[in-house]
């Protein structure tokens, strides 16, 4: 389980290259400012957005496929829940639409419910969620179509900061437990410490330093880096 | 900051209850009017005849009809004007003014015009095998061409209004297109694709000029209550076109304070 | 015959003409200074638009300082509008029975005048595709037939001359107005119509008319009335003399209409 991108994207007059490699079972973390680039090397890697260079997922080429053949799981930042269905069937979807038969695709959803301890949000709607509930469903919605790659957009962004910690703990729980490869786009560096093992640093379109959490606290690169290393554990 | 800003907006100036209280007066004094002057007494009498039935069943019918086909064809066309951003401007340009096009014409011209396509010598009727004009399909021809405009921009609306990118997150979760299409930007558009529905429903209910001049009159084929009523206001007994205007006035108000209802909150809740 | 009818048609009506020119002001006979000023608004029938619109013409020739108005429409839309009290002066109708409704509603003033007739013609397209040569045609159930509605004078009248002929037309549309029937005749849509001879004309070469002899079952007849509404009596009743006149049923005939 690994994938090896080139990424180029132009929109205007700003550029995104980079590259990256990301080793079997574990989670890389794009930390950069607004604006970095961070979510459009995400849109790339889904297909949302047109990117020249290679993609390449466990031996298989991504960029030659559409979105829905790319088996690559999303987590938005705003969660993006299906606002006509219940929790249930928005989990459910996943299964249902690669084939499975509508019985058979709720007992699955049902099981990832269970997984994640809350069932009792099946029948629900996603506008009677709390924020760290619709966080947790979208994650499990996301898992339920079996991903190869699970991509996560600011995934804490949306949350009040008092919840905060706890969802991050809760996701990082749900991350190892699925053990797959992830990608946690952020802006903070309490993000990438709770969630992630390695990081790109991508300012300007440009990675500037790629390494372990612990690389970059010790030795950071640029002064952005050391201003957010600074601030850590601060809050 | 929302909650107050909300209440801010909801409460109205007393000033605009003026322009509002004369607008209503505008749209409903008149209809009150024909219900005034309607012959209660007859009613049941001129109602009872067997063209108004017939009239009123045809109305419906192909009224259905032309709504229904309204959508099988006019969502999709909602989807492609919807999402013609990176059309060339002015191809884009053309594109709506032909849907906004049938909204403006005059009926009546409307209906020549499907005659120079479809009629015996038109473009393209010289070379059916079968006859058009004067037959029940012209009158859902005529009501589809007349009032699908109204779905269409409605059903436009609401897509422009929907979040593309719940499409694409269907999309990661493997969804095809169709699948997308039907599962996701369909129900998501659905208050809007029932209000346009309603609209053209009550615009091919209401349909004349058009239907007139493509399909003809003919009771129980083509003549529908609109027809029937303007042309019982031709008579020296005008009567019976209060009566059936008053039909016509009841179904609409039935169909409109029924189905919006029924359909709107449910897709919103 | 038809031409005799006519000529005794305008001799009577120059008689009528001078009757009704009579009651006017003394000081007028003699005077070549034309009294008349003002504006006369006139509803007509919408058959009697070109006509009419000439007519005026001719009319503010002869009296410069009026202005008439028209309202042209469907006779009974107008008469509606009139017995509502719109403000008009003169009422030219299609039909007796619309101008009916207006003298019933005592809007008239003095009893309404009979100035033109109009009969039905049968229209066909050019080629005349269905080979029609009279009314019985009309029961061969392969022709597209549309003929105008009951509820409105023409269809009273076809109603009346198939009777006189004992034939039952095979109809495929029955039309809110002529103009419905003239439409789908000039592109084709129907084998034949039947419509007013004015209409007819009017079409010039894009219909073919053919005439039978059951029309003389069903002649129309427009009247005309000054009504008690007017203003500005005086020159109303001098626009409803100059129709009457030899002149004013000059500008009738030509265009298909025939003596009342």
């Amino acid at each position: 389980m690994s994938l090896v991108a080139r990424l180029e994207v132009t929109r205007g007059a700003f550029e995104l290259q980079l590259d990256l490699a990301v080793r079997p079972g574990r989670t890389l973390a794009f930390l950069g400012p607004n604006g970095a680039g961070k979510s459009t090397a995400l849109g790339a890697l889904a297909g949302e957005i047109d990117s020249r260079g290679s993609i390449e997922l466990n031996s298989r080429r991504l960029d030659e496929v559409p979105i829905e053949a790319r088996r690559i799981g999303y987590l938005f930042q705003d969660y993006l829940l299906f606002p006509h269905l219940t929790v249930l069937e928005n989990v459910a979807f996943g299964p249902r639409s690669v084939g499975v038969r509508a019985a058979a695709a709720r007992r699955e959803a049902g099981q990832w419910l269970e997984r994640f301890a809350i069932s009792e949000l099946a029948a629900r709607r996603p506008g009677q969620l709390s924020g760290g509930q619709a966080q947790q469903v979208a994650l499990a919605r996301a898992l339920a179509a079996s991903p190869e790659l699970l991509l996560l957009d600011e995934p804490l962004a949306a949350l009040d900061v008092e919840v905060r910690a706890e969802v991050r703990a809760e996701l990082a729980h749900h991350l190892s437990d699925w053990g797959g490869l992830a990608i946690v786009v952020t802006h903070s560096f309490d993000d990438v410490a709770g969630l992630a093992a390695d990081v790109v640093v991508v300012e300007q379109g440009r990675a500037t330093q790629s390494g372990t959490v612990r690389d970059l606290v010790r030795q950071p690169a640029t002064p952005y880096i050391s201003r957010l290393v600074a601030a850590y554990g601060e809050d | 900051m929302p909650a107050s800003g909300r209440r801010r907006r909801g409460s109205l100036t007393p000033v605009l209850w003026v322009p509002a209280g004369l607008a209503l007066a505008l749209l409903g004094l008149p209809l009150l009017a024909v219900v005034m002057r309607a012959p209660w007494g007859q009613l049941p009498e001129l109602l009872a005849q067997p063209s108004v039935s017939a009239a009123l069943r045809l109305s419906l019918i192909t009224a259905v009809e032309s709504t229904i086909i309204s959508m099988v064809l006019g969502i999709p066309l909602a989807l492609v004007l919807a999402r013609s951003e990176r059309w060339p401007a002015l191809a884009r340009r053309l594109l709506r003014a032909l849907v906004t096009v049938p909204l403006v014409l005059p009926p009546v011209v409307g209906g020549v015009a499907l005659l120079l396509l479809l009629g015996r010598h038109g473009l393209l009727g010289q070379f059916l095998p079968f006859q058009i004009p004067f037959s029940t399909a012209a009158v859902v021809i005529a009501q589809t061409f007349v009032a699908m405009p109204f779905l269409v921009l409605a059903v436009e609306g609401a897509i422009r209004a929907s979040d593309r990118r719940f499409e694409v997150a269907a999309a990661t979760l493997g969804a095809s297109r169709l699948t997308i299409f039907y599962r996701i930007t369909l129900p998501l558009i659905a208050p809007g694709v029932s209000a346009g529905a309603l609209l053209c429903f009550c615009r091919a209910l209401g349909e004349f000029g058009a239907t007139i001049t493509f399909a003809g009159s003919f009771p129980g084929v083509t003549q529908t209550l609109p027809i029937a009523t303007y042309l019982q206001l031709q008579s020296t007994n005008p009567e019976s076109a209060y009566a059936l205007s008053l039909v016509l006035m009841a179904v609409s108000v039935i169909v409109l304070a029924s189905l919006r209802d029924r359909w709107v909150p449910g897709v919103t809740a | 015959m038809r031409r005799a009818l006519a000529a005794a048609a305008v001799v009577g009506m120059l008689l009528a003409g001078c009757s009704a020119q009579s009651p006017a002001p003394a000081s007028t006979v003699g005077a070549p200074a034309d009294t008349l000023r003002g504006t006369v608004t006139v509803a007509a029938a919408a058959s009697l638009t070109e006509t009419f619109t000439a007519i005026a013409a001719a009319f503010s020739r002869d009296h410069p300082n009026v202005r008439v108005v028209f309202n042209f429409g469907g006779s009974s839309g107008l008469a509606a509008q009139i017995v509502q009290g719109a403000p008009v002066d003169v009422f030219a109708a299609a039909s007796s029975g619309t101008m009916k409704t207006v003298s019933d509603a005592s809007r008239t003033d003095g009893n309404p005048t009979d100035f033109v007739t109009n009969t039905l013609e049968i229209a066909v397209p050019p080629t005349n595709p269905g080979a029609v040569t009279g009314l019985t045609d009309f029961a061969r159930p392969q022709l597209a037939i549309a003929l105008c509605a009951a509820a409105v004078p023409c269809g009273t009248a076809a109603a009346r001359v198939f009777a006189a002929a004992g034939v039952v037309p095979s109809v495929d549309s029955y039309e809110q107005d002529v103009k419905g029937v003239l439409t789908k005749v000039e592109l084709g849509e129907i084998d034949a119509g039947l419509v007013y001879k004015t209409d007819v004309i009017a079409a010039g070469s894009r219909v073919k008319g053919i005439e039978f002899p059951e029309a003389s079952t069903a002649v129309g007849s427009y009247p005309i009335a000054l009504l008690r509404a007017s203003a500005n009596k005086d020159a109303a009743r001098a626009f409803i003399d100059f129709v009457l006149s030899p002149r004013g049923f000059k500008i009738l005939t030509d265009a298909g209409f025939g003596a009342p």
